[in-house]
């Protein structure tokens, strides 16, 4: 049995986009709790509930369990539940069963997302979710998917806090020779699980994904700031201008392409993963044609990536005794991911002390 | 311990080098050959971090 990414409980999780969520019910298993999502009609919010009925575990977000009004009406014998996961009716007799009442989840609605919080509900803070504001603010432009990989979420953390990889496994795409050379710099803020790992390219070759969207004719200076917001969030600042083309004095950036590729890192069961990927600009917000392109090369490059991750699970699955690993100064960064993640886990697993 | 939020530890690569450098939130400073080796320096703070406050 290959090493499992411990799950970290009382935390937020993106579950799915908002375009995902509305009167279609939604299935998504979010650290291993089945959850069925849909859009209330009577004020338009999302809602979180868990995915199997109280009766008999029929799953509720497969047909033909449908919606009525806000109420879920469960396919297999009609068990209706609530917005709150009250069990309304059941089928035959008048009294329904105190117990009969599924889990519902605290959900926030913010930069496109759907985040659900998984763990103690009195223990959620809608505060503590990191933002992501160029999903959904004007001036920029997304194109975003969402892919899932039978892996252990922790090997996608430690491949989006390591960009090395591109050079190598995403070459002819984003990867150019100069992000594997170039040193980076790491910080950690332990506390707020935040890691920040940055690379700045001087002088570098325009990959593909870049010449061919903002039509740069030449090298580059390009710059990748990661921030990861564990253990969810990661967002990949990436500035790309013509060689010594650098910000203004005051700030401002008019010779700078800025790119957002956000990623949320969502662990659905022991190896599995939801990767949901996007990526926003804020230049030529009007040229269908350079959105298409992005999300076909983007998507491409995550394929790469899930192709890579689901045979490295399948690979550390048949080791018969364990392995060893070596890290070297690009895993600077993965490392305190690692730990972070790790803490994270240990204190969702404590029993929390309420005020009374 | 986990240091409170704000609290920045950060390594620099060091260009033109194999060698990682790193600065703890207290100030103390550490070069080592592996991240392995600075991430336990750095988060053993404050054992082996004196001097610096």
């Amino acid at each position: 049995m290959p090493h499992m990414t411990a799950f970290a409980r009382n935390q937020w999780y993106v579950a799915a986009y908002s375009h995902e969520v509305g009167r279609e019910l939604l299935g998504r298993t979010v650290l291993g709790e089945p959850l069925v999502l849909y859009r209330s009609q009577e004020d338009g919010t999302p809602v979180a509930l868990n995915g199997r009925c109280v009766h008999r575990r029929y799953p509720l977000s497969e047909p033909p369990t449908r919606l009525d009004g806000d109420r879920i009406v469960c396919g297999y014998h009609g068990f209706t539940y609530d917005t709150t996961g009250a069990c309304v009716y059941v089928p035959g007799q008048k009294r329904v069963p105190r117990t009969a009442r599924i889990a519902s989840y605290p959900v926030v609605e913010q930069d496109s997302l759907v985040w659900v919080w998984i763990g103690d509900p009195a223990l959620a803070n809608p505060s503590g979710i990191p933002r992501a504001r160029h999903l959904d603010s004007p001036g920029w432009v997304t194109v975003r998917g969402m892919e899932p990989i039978d892996c252990d979420y922790g090997l996608l953390v430690d491949n989006l806090l390591d960009l090395s990889h591109e050079t190598y496994l995403h070459g002819g795409y984003i990867g150019t020779p100069e992000v594997a050379e170039t040193p980076i710099t790491t910080e950690v803020d332990e506390g707020a699980g935040i890691v920040r790992v940055s690379r700045h390219m001087d002088d570098a070759e325009c990959p593909p994904f870049y010449a061919r969207s903002t039509g740069i004719e030449g090298r580059i200076t390009r710059w990748q700031d990661i921030e990861y917001f564990a253990p969810c969030l990661y967002l990949l600042h990436s500035r790309v201008a013509p060689v010594g083309v650098v910000p203004e004095p005051d700030g401002s950036d008019p010779g700078g392409f800025h790119t957002e590729v956000t990623y949320a890192i969502t662990p659905s069961a022991d190896g599995r993963v939801y990767d949901f990927w996007a990526v926003s600009r804020d230049w030529a917000t009007d040229e269908a044609e350079v959105s298409e392109f992005l999300r076909s090369n983007n998507h491409t490059v995550v394929m790469q990536d899930v192709d890579a991750l689901n045979l490295l699970q399948r690979t550390l699955g048949t080791e018969r005794h364990g392995y060893q690993e070596l890290s070297i100064n690009i895993d600077t960064g993965g490392l305190a991911a690692r730990r972070i993640l790790a803490r994270l886990a240990e204190e969702g697993d404590k029993p929390v002390e309420r005020a009374r | 311990m986990t240091a409170p939020a704000g609290k920045i530890y950060r390594v620099d690569w060091v260009p033109g080098t194999d060698l990682l450098h790193g600065t703890c939130h207290c100030g103390a400073e550490h070069t080592a050959e592996d991240p392995v080796a600075m991430w336990e320096w750095m988060l053993g703070h404050p054992e082996g971090h004196q001097g610096v406050e």
